[in-house]
Formats: structure tokens, C-alpha cells, sequence
């Protein structure tokens, strides 16, 4: 019996590899070897909780063989809860109104400077750097959740899922480098810290917001909010201009 | 804690609905959040009193909120030949783009949010300045 515990026969592995059980699981696990990481870097920003939980799957999913479509089977129900926790961003929205309220118009200026900024510049980066035309168009939408910048990438002639393999890159990028350029520019104040992470890196900024304190979290889910919103406006009229 | 998950869900429900139904260029779950947030503005009382079953759930919904960006950015390795060949264009226009965001966001609101509460400040001398 313990012999067939040790060696199991192939079909055991065949359910494993099949289960969902088995990829929710892991997606479980390697965001807690994340977390431990994390810590043991002293919480060090450059040590992104999704970064490591995500580079540890796919090693794991590449040295299985496992495709992506298998992988999501089981990960879809962590997947699924973006839905409910972007709805629930209005609680601490609610706690801080008085705040945003206060900042109304800072806010609302930033937010516009900074939505065109995000567009523009990743259009003109990308075209001097040689990128094609369908992988700057897939580019242009990146500082935008997930489902908005697909959406908007296929209306300008992208690739929405090349767009969402961007926009995860904008997110974990710009969830590090958010406290170390900040504090450079000797920004300080959790609401606009909160506002540029929301708009330039939408739900990854957020929840790297939220680990600073409530009202950057708050000021974050409006940004990314708003900045899905404003995008989803200003990338039709700006992408003729930019030659899109 | 399951009838605030319902408000939670239902909002969504309703966002949902309300985006396909008017043809709004916004995900569900955003329009969900608003509604939420409505909900919460009608009702009013002290801001800190959320309900407080939604208030425990949203809590722990966020407090976890990294974890659930995991599966789609393990979606990544689906592009890696791509990245492969026009990797460090693409990955550079990420970076200096997201850069710049952030910098132009930052530092547009507080430059304007400095600036208006100096002027509150030499104005009233207000107690109010202070609270910042």
C-alpha cells in the first residue's frame, strides 16, 4: 500500500494533471511561497506578490507540459473573485469620500493629464522602439483593467489578448517601481500616490495601494475606476491623431 | 456575511446587466462598484458605518486582492515567443510609459492639492489647512 502511495500509477497522475483541484491548489501554494519570499526581502517592492506566484506557476506549468487553458480550468475560481472585489472597492470609496471629495478637482485634473500621458507615450515608445502596428495598437490601451483594454484594443486593431498579457505587465511593473519613483519625486501624500498607481496600473496598482493605507487604496479604485471610464472616451478620438 | 455577499454580487449582477443593456463602454464590475457606492450614499448615516457585514466582506475581499491577479498574469507565458522576438521594445514602452504615468499623475495632483491648500492657509489661517 505504501509502495503504491510512493509510485503511483499513471492514472492517478493523469486525474491530478486534470483536476482543477490540482491548479487551484497550486495557485494557492505559490502565492504563499510568494508571500514568505516577500518577507524574507523585507517586503522590498521589487519582490511583487504576483510576480513570484506567477513566475512560479509557469516554471511548474512548462516543466508539466500543462497548457495555460488547463491551468485557468482550476485557477478561474481565484479569477472569478476580481468581479466581487472591484464592486467591493466602493466600501473604502465610501470611507474616503470626504477626502476625495476635498481633492475633487486635483484629482480630476491629474486623472485626465495622466490617462492622456499613459496612451501617448506608450504609442510613441513603442513605434520608436520598432514595435509593429497591431502590437502598438495592442499597446495603446495597457494602463486600463483588463477587460475594458481588450475591448478598446480590438476596436483600434490590436490584439486584445496580447493587450492583456500587456496590461498585467503594466500592473506588476508599475506596482514596483510606484514607492522607489515616487519617493524620488519626493511625492508623499497617500492620495496622489493612491490616484497614479489606480491610473497607470489599474488593479495591480490598487492592491499594491491598499498595502500603503486606506485612502491610497480608495484614491487607486477610483483612479482605475475613472481611468477605464475616460480611456474607453479619449483612445477613439486620440487614436487617429496618433496614426492608429 | 452571506447577505452582504449577496448585496456584493448583485451589484455586479446588475453592472453587468446595466452595461449590456445600455452598451456602456465600462466592465461590469466597475459600473457595480458606482452602484455599490450609491447604494451606500442613499443610505447615509456616519461615513465610517458600512453595514457592517458588507464592510467585513469588502475587508476581506481586499485585504486578498493580489492573489487575484495571479491566473491572468500567469496568461503571460502564452506570449513568451513573442516576447522573445519583440520583447525589449515591448517590455520598454511598458516601463517608460507606466513611468511617465505615474510621475504626470503624482505630481499633477500634488502640485494643484499644494497649491490649493497654501492658498487656504494665507487666506483664513483656518484650522482646516492643518487637517492635510
Amino acid at each position: 500500500m505504501i509502495g503504491s502511495l510512493l509510485a503511483p500509477r499513471p492514472e492517478v497522475w493523469v486525474y491530478l494533471a486534470a483536476s482543477p483541484l490540482s491548479w487551484l491548489t497550486l495557485t494557492l501554494i505559490a502565492f504563499v511561497v510568494a508571500d514568505k519570499i516577500s518577507i524574507a526581502c523585507y517586503r522590498h517592492p521589487a519582490a511583487n506578490l504576483v510576480a513570484i506566484a506567477a513566475a512560479i506557476i509557469i516554471v511548474l506549468l512548462k516543466a508539466t507540459g500543462t497548457s495555460y487553458d488547463t491551468y485557468f480550468a482550476g485557477a478561474q475560481f481565484v479569477h472569478f473573485l476580481l468581479g466581487p472585489t472591484t464592486v467591493a472597492l466602493a466600501v473604502p470609496l465610501y470611507r474616503n469620500f470626504g477626502k476625495v471629495k476635498a481633492e475633487a478637482l486635483p484629482f480630476a485634473v491629474a486623472l485626465l493629464a495622466g490617462s492622456v500621458t499613459a496612451i501617448v507615450s506608450a504609442v510613441l515608445i513603442a513605434r520608436w522602439m520598432g514595435v509593429g502596428p497591431q502590437a502598438v495598437a495592442s499597446l495603446a490601451p495597457k494602463s486600463v483593467t483588463a477587460p475594458i483594454a481588450m475591448g478598446l484594443s480590438e476596436r483600434i486593431g490590436g490584439a486584445p489578448f496580447l493587450t492583456a498579457a500587456m496590461v498585467m505587465a503594466t500592473g506588476i511593473f508599475g506596482a514596483i517601481i510606484l514607492t522607489p519613483l515616487l519617493r524620488l519625486l519626493r511625492v508623499n501624500d497617500s492620495a496622489a500616490i493612491g490616484a497614479a498607481a489606480g491610473l497607470a496600473a489599474h488593479g495591480i496598482g490598487t492592491a499594491r495601494a491598499f498595502q500603503i493605507d486606506s485612502t491610497a487604496g480608495a484614491f487607486a479604485g477610483i483612479a482605475m475606476g475613472l481611468n477605464g471610464a475616460l480611456t474607453s472616451l479619449i483612445l477613439p478620438i486620440l487614436a487617429p491623431l496618433l496614426g492608429l | 456575511m452571506i447577505p452582504a455577499l449577496a448585496g456584493i454580487f448583485f451589484c455586479q449582477l446588475a453592472g453587468e446587466f446595466l452595461v449590456r443593456a445600455l452598451a456602456l463602454p465600462l466592465p461590469g464590475p466597475v459600473l457595480g462598484m458606482f452602484l455599490l457606492f450609491g447604494f451606500l450614499m442613499l443610505r447615509g448615516g456616519d461615513r465610517q458605518k458600512v453595514p457592517e457585514g458588507i464592510g467585513a466582506a469588502a475587508d476581506g475581499l481586499l485585504g486578498h486582492m493580489s492573489i487575484l491577479f495571479v491566473p491572468a498574469s500567469v496568461g503571460l507565458m502564452r506570449y513568451f515567443d513573442l516576447l522573445a522576438r519583440d520583447g525589449v521594445a515591448l517590455l520598454t514602452a511598458v516601463a517608460g510609459s507606466t513611468i511617465l504615468a505615474i510621475a504626470v499623475t503624482a505630481l499633477t495632483f500634488s502640485l494643484l492639492s499644494r497649491r490649493k491648500t497654501a492658498k487656504g492657509v494665507t487666506k483664513c489661517n483656518s484650522p482646516e489647512g492643518e487637517a492635510q
